[in-house]
């Protein structure tokens, strides 16, 4: 039997791969499923938890989207991916939306022919330094010795931010996160520096966190998003505007908490038309009419997910920045629906 | 004459003395640790130094894990209740031990499957490891073993192992027909029967008959899926190993050099490359929505990787054997499969039992490997979830000890019965 399986697959191989493309919407509607690839595990942004139930900021998008989709948010199968496989798994089709804290590139959207449907969290490069060290500001850094995953781009962002300020610094290279954490507690450096939220979850494991401080200095751009595959626009769009309205609650004040008082019609028919009791939105996407009240049922708006998975109430602890929503200085901003 | 030298002599002991102890620097521990530990004073200074190590080494391990905090909802929790002392924060293992041995998705509820079909799995290798000891009607079980196993982890519908070992029954009654004429049209017949079988039976409506609760592949994890993987990659890469050797060794030309080239291939091969090949680059080839069952995948490839060794080890023990063994099985009248069977192959695999285990014991560890594919072994579960979770993020010495202690049971295991049956077959006079 299971050789049969393997000789059919690989001879309908070469016509499906072509096909795989197409109508993600009707495939993932007739599984009654939808496959979002995940994290292995990254903290805050999606794990399980000790009951097996995945958690995360990133995992909360992926129940949205279930939720717009099919109206339930606990009909998602996670399908973990690593930095390796994650883009082959999106392109052969094995999963329908990867929600892997990605960083939007240029050639990751032109020559991997992926579509990047928005950023959920804009990240960049930061530094961790201990306060005793008295330092308020990266400008203050000349002559630091600083831990550095080597190989990565956070090392050549170093490089460029330091030349740029016309400051000297020592490179302690290290390779992985869990050894720098242990060299920079024993001393061997007075500055580490990653992505900001990595440092903030690497901060947060520590004994003391309030002996460290991270600076305010950001010196490198790290927009990460969902992301689909290339060529499938309707299904693009699903993903895109189910994003957007998650992000649109939180500007017009739509939470968990009283969407059914909203949905019940209120006097600002932008929000009418995001619950769907004005216009049908959702049908133009080939959803329900309900579809973005479900996805912000699912879990809150966007800034509920934020607070609830890496906010400053949680021990990740992270501020909004640059997450907040543009009318609070920030840059999340969704178009109007209409 | 008698009494010539009776006046020069004074005293004459009559009794004899009892035995005394020997002097006290010559004698136990103090003669001991003379002869072993201060024999010289290089000697003397190298044993206080190792003495002052393992102190060192004592002193740090003892305290954190006599402390080690066993209930506590997570790290910063535990280090509240150290308060700086210190000490382990082993509730990582009481609250998560059931995704450490079972993985995340497992239901939790039918624990007792998997348990059960481990310690059936003793039952099943104990007639195989002690045949001297149980008694060899004890082989059918081994023999229902792995259906039974199927049938306990992943559960469905009994008729799926049943169809399967009656697919195997199928086959060897056809072989045992037609062996009789000719070996080829006996085995090549047996599997032509034994996969029509299988084929018409796919037909079957089988849901639901006698069915447990069934749990797909990917909901498999934790050291359960290592210990899977190991046992069913070495019960099988053993008989694929010796066909291997076998072949290699052949007469015919064609069998040979396919076992050469696949030999030399997998062996030219990271098995890290392999488990990158089961699972992205068969995604590529297999149409979206035919999920071609992974841990089959992962198996099919990590067999594959460790028959190849195997089948090296073996032709190294194939090759130990003088040439007179060959002639003499030819000599007694034996067909190639008798005189392997009874001659050649006792001896060989005998040679070959450390090599063997080396190469187990090797590639039960290699099974951690599947993390970086994403599956959730052991040491996927620690590096990925457990780690990446706010309550535990900063737990690594307790959760890789912990792995560390798993794998290194099994392997001494391992290697403690090696050893045990190589004296067990010693027929040499050494």
């Amino acid at each position: 039997m299971k050789k049969s399986v393997i000789l059919g697959t690989l001879t309908v191989a070469g016509l499906a791969a072509g096909a795989a493309g197409a109508a993600t919407l009707d495939d993932v509607k007739a599984r009654g499923k939808l496959n979002c690839g995940v994290v292995t595990g990254l903290v805050g942004f999606g794990a399980p938890d000790a009951n097996g139930e995945w958690q995360g900021f990133d995992v909360g998008v992926c129940r949205a989207i279930a939720a717009a989709v099919l109206g339930d948010p606990t009909a998602v199968e996670f399908i973990p991916t690593t930095a390796k496989t994650r883009f082959t798994a999106l392109a052969s089709g094995e999963i329908d939306v990867l929600a892997r804290n990605t960083t939007w590139t240029f050639s990751r959207d032109v020559d991997l022919k992926f579509d990047f449907v928005g950023v959920n969290y804009y990240d960049g490069q930061g530094y961790m330094v201990p306060k005793a060290l008295g330092v308020s500001s990266a400008k203050e850094l000349d002559g630091a010795t600083v831990c550095i995953q080597t190989g990565t781009t956070t090392e050549l962002n170093l490089a460029d931010y330091f030349r740029k300020n016309n400051m000297s610094y020592q490179p302690v290279p290290i390779e992985t996160n869990a050894e720098a954490q242990q060299q920079y507690l024993a001393g061997a450096c007075d500055v580490y520096t990653t992505d900001a939220s990595g440092l903030a979850a690497t901060r947060a494991a520590f004994e003391n966190p309030g002996d460290h401080v991270v600076l305010p200095e950001i010196i490198s751009k790290e927009p990460l998003g969902p992301l689909v595959r290339h060529g499938d626009n309707d299904w693009g769009d699903v993903v895109r505007w189910t994003f957007y309205a998650l992000v649109a609650a939180e500007e017009y004040g739509i939470t968990s908490a009283n969407i059914e008082e909203l949905s019940a019609g209120t006097d600002n028919p932008e929000i009418n038309r995001i619950l769907g009791t004005e216009d049908n939105l959702g049908a133009m996407l080939g959803l329900d009419a309900g579809w973005a009240k479900n996805a912000i049922a699912a879990g809150g708006n966007y800034g509920e997910l934020f607070e609830k998975n890496i906010g400053e109430n949680t021990p990740i602890g992270l501020s909004r920045g640059l997450n907040a929503q543009w009318t609070d200085g920030g840059l999340m901003y969704a178009p109007p629906f209409r | 004459m008698s009494d010539t030298h009776q006046q020069s002599i004074g005293y004459v002991r009559d009794s004899m003395l009892p035995e005394t102890a020997p002097p006290l620097g010559e004698a136990g521990a103090i003669k001991w640790a003379r002869a072993n530990l201060f024999s010289s004073v290089a000697n003397g200074i190298l044993t206080l130094v190792a003495l002052f190590t393992i102190y060192l080494l004592i002193s740090a391990v003892l305290p954190w894990i006599l402390n080690g905090i066993w209930e506590a909802p997570s790290i910063r929790a535990c280090r509240e209740i150290l308060d700086g002392a210190t000490g382990g924060c082993f509730a990582v293992l009481t609250e998560r031990w059931n995704q450490l041995l079972f993985g995340f998705k497992y239901p939790s509820d039918i624990y007792w499957r998997p348990t059960l079909a481990f310690v059936l799995l003793f039952v099943a290798i104990a007639p195989v490891l002690f045949r001297k000891v149980f008694p060899a009607q004890m082989l059918v079980f081994t023999a229902l073993y792995p259906f039974v196993a199927y049938y306990l982890i992943w559960g469905g519908s009994i008729l799926i192992p049943i169809f399967a070992l009656l697919g195997f029954v199928v086959g060897y009654l056809v072989y045992s027909r037609f062996v009789a004429q000719s070996f080829a049209a006996g085995f090549f017949g047996g599997i032509v029967a034994a996969l029509l079988f299988w084929y018409v039976t796919g037909f079957l409506p089988v849901e639901g008959i006698l069915a447990l609760e069934e749990v797909p592949s990917r909901d498999m994890g934790g050291f359960m899926l290592n210990l899977i993987l190991g046992t069913v990659c070495v019960s099988l890469s053993i008989p694929f190993g010796i066909a291997l050797a076998l072949g290699r060794q052949s007469d015919m030309p064609i069998i040979k050099w396919i076992c050469v080239v696949f030999i030399e291939f997998i062996r030219g091969v990271p098995l890290i490359t392999l488990l990158f090949v089961a699972n992205v680059v068969l995604a590529y080839f297999l149409p979206p929505g035919t999920n071609f069952d992974l841990i089959l995948r992962v198996i099919i490839m990590i067999t594959m990787f460790a028959s190849a060794y195997i089948a090296e080890v073996i032709r190294g023990g194939l090759a130990a054997l003088p040439n007179g063994q060959y002639e003499a099985g030819d000599s007694l009248g034996l067909d190639y499969a008798q005189k392997m069977r009874l001659i050649i192959l006792p001896q060989a695999l005998k040679i070959s039992i450390p090599g063997i285990v080396n190469v187990a014991v090797g590639l039960f560890k290699d099974t951690t490997l599947v993390s970086v594919i994403s599956m959730f072994d052991l040491v996927g579960m620690i590096r990925g979830p457990i780690l990446a979770s706010t309550e535990w993020n900063g737990v690594y010495w307790e959760l890789l000890s912990f792995a560390a202690l798993l794998f290194f049971v099994v392997c001494y295991g391992i290697s403690q019965y090696s050893q045990w049956l190589e004296r067990e077959l010693q027929t040499d006079h050494r």
